[in-house]
């Protein structure tokens, strides 16, 4: 087929990823999005592959069958609970994918079997698209392995890190100019792909794993920037209009995460949050003799009371897999007449919207899963509040604190306190992510039941029943 | 350079176009947002088919494998994963 034509099927798929995204807005287009973004990518994968350049279809074959197994079992095999690693995975691959592949165009541009020259363009975008590849491959991976928990969660902070880090970037930099300037082999381009990895590991370890909902948004940003840089380097524009979206999405998302947490993206990313505990002295001199243990009978008594319940989930949630046992709750408050809301904060889990799709699974409808502005001014109305694995996103000192050692400071949250009466369930008083006490626990009108999430909850519907 | 300068605009363009259409999506739908989107940047596997299609040397095919690979593994996955979780909000209203 002649390039005009596979160019006129590209602007096709270019289409549908646009109109898929956009059906994405609403839960009830969304499915026929994303089967849109799927068709789009069909036409472009079968025009592509009438290529006259293609020889020989066997490598490609066995690539295409061996990536689709690859894929669709992870995709089916993975719990929602494990979401976040998954596309943590799948976002390396991508990045991984890219660099690569214009690594493969370079060498075949350098043996003079491409279409293209090799002219400033190109290899300042194979420059980028390598590095950004690189990093975005082996920090999905470590994104992976803090969230499948294979290594420490909490910031891994290595002694001069700052300027490692800058030192690999500048290696990265000057390989890259070596490329540009003289064009003649290949090896700037693999060492600095090999340094790239490097720093995209390094970047990536001293980030706790609360902050994991903008890593894993910017890795998303990276995966697309490198996809729209393959597509400078063979100048492909369905590549580039697909790399900008995905590019654009990603860092929508990672804005939207920072601001949530009232965070600069520099200090997500480089200022280590997560690594100083609140000592016992400091959050004694909080607790000491307020705080108030309840018993699931206790609570089943005030929620049997209630007219309005509130569930705020977080990250415990997810890790007790109590979605299931909240349902069943839910559905027992509602059968007698109690109005059941969720709250959910937008950086509660590892991943932006990682609440809306567990609950989402266990059959919650979500026009009960409320948004944190739109939740906020209902608390002072409600009669309880259930706090189900979550910490800091309901911890006031956010609110009320402008001190600069406090990691959440100016931290929007869940105004939970202003409830006629809190029940957080949680295992113990250690702190959340943030390393500092929670003045919520002490409360007047906050009860704790501690208990392991999933235990509480079925104890609690037990009460319930009973 | 007439050919950098077209591949810049469509490039920025298509930016706009995704702060647009992607700053309306709501919360509730972020986490299947950025699956989606992970599926789109998936679309790297089209540049990856003619490199590894085009038998130059040993070592381009096994590199072109090797992304033929994970970009069909990022698509597929992507794609499937995030239909799996639309389903699960897509029911509700008819069940109801």
């Amino acid at each position: 087929m002649p390039r005009e034509y596979i160019n006129l099927f590209y602007l096709l798929a270019s289409v549908c990823f646009i109109i898929g995204l956009k059906l994405l807005s609403h839960p009830r287009t969304a499915v026929r999005g994303n089967l849109l973004g799927a068709l789009g990518m069909l036409i472009a994968i079968v025009v592509t592959l009438l290529d006259r350049r293609i020889v020989s279809y066997e490598v490609i074959i066995a690539g295409l069958v061996i990536g689709a197994l690859i894929g669709a079992i992870m995709a089916y095999k993975a719990p929602m609970t494990a979401m976040p690693q998954v596309v943590a995975i799948f976002n390396g691959f991508g990045g991984g994918a890219s660099a690569l592949a214009v690594g493969a165009a370079l060498e075949e541009a350098l043996k003079g079997g491409f279409i293209e020259e090799i002219d400033i363009v190109f290899t300042v975008s194979a420059a980028a698209s390598g590095l950004i590849g690189g990093i975005s491959l082996t920090g999905s991976g470590v994104a992976f392995a803090k969230l499948q928990g294979l290594i420490e969660e909490r910031p891994i902070l290595l002694p001069g890190r700052h300027a490692i880090n800058l030192a690999l970037l500048i290696v990265c930099i000057a390989l890259s100019a070596w490329l540009i300037v003289n064009p003649v082999f290949s090896l700037p381009y693999w060492l600095m792909v090999i340094v790239a990895s490097v720093l995209g590991i390094l970047l990536v370890i001293p980030i706790g794993g609360a902050d994991m909902p903008v890593v894993i948004s910017l890795l998303n940003a990276y995966s697309g920037i490198a996809a729209a840089g393959h597509g400078w380097v063979l100048n492909n524009s369905v590549l580039i209009i697909s790399g900008s979206l995905v590019g654009s999405a990603g860092f929508i998302l990672t804005a939207l995460m920072c601001k949530a947490m009232n965070r600069s993206l520099a200090n997500v990313m480089f200022a280590g949050v997560g690594t100083i505990v609140a000592t016992e002295s400091e959050s004694d001199s909080i607790y000491a003799g307020r705080v108030k243990s309840a018993s699931p009978e206790e609570v089943a008594m005030l929620l049997e009371g209630a007219r309005k319940v509130i569930i705020v989930p977080g990250y415990g949630m997810a890790v007790a897999q109590a979605q299931y046992p909240i349902k069943d709750l839910t559905d027992l408050l509602e059968s007698r007449g109690i109005e059941v809301e969720f709250a959910i904060h937008p950086v509660a889990g590892r991943m932006p919207g990682h609440m809306n799709v567990l609950l989402a699974e266990v059959d919650i409808p979500y026009d009960k899963l409320k948004e944190m502005d739109e939740i906020n001014p209902e608390f002072k109305e409600t009669d309880v509040v259930l706090v189900i694995g979550a910490n800091d996103v309901v911890n006031p000192l956010a609110r009320n604190s402008s001190d600069p050692s406090n990691p959440i400071a100016g931290m929007p949250i869940l105004n939970v306190d202003e409830a006629r009466s809190v029940v957080v369930i949680k295992r113990s008083l250690a702190p959340g992510f943030a390393g500092i006490p929670n003045p919520l626990f002490a409360a007047d009108n906050c009860l704790m039941l501690f208990s392991d999430a999933k235990k509480a909850i079925m104890d609690l519907a037990n009460a319930l029943k009973s | 350079m007439e050919v950098f300068v077209s591949a810049l605009t469509i490039f920025v363009l298509a930016l706009f176009v995704g702060f647009e259409v992607i700053s309306k999506v709501p919360p509730l739908l972020h986490t299947p947002l950025m699956s989606g989107a992970n599926a789109i940047s998936g679309i790297t596997l089209v540049g990856t088919l003619v490199t590894s299609g085009m038998k130059l040397t040993t070592f381009t095919t096994i590199l072109g494998l090797a992304a033929v690979i994970m970009a069909t593994a990022n698509v597929v996955g992507g794609f499937l994963v995030t239909h799996r979780m639309l389903e699960m909000f897509h029911t509700k209203k008819e069940v109801k």
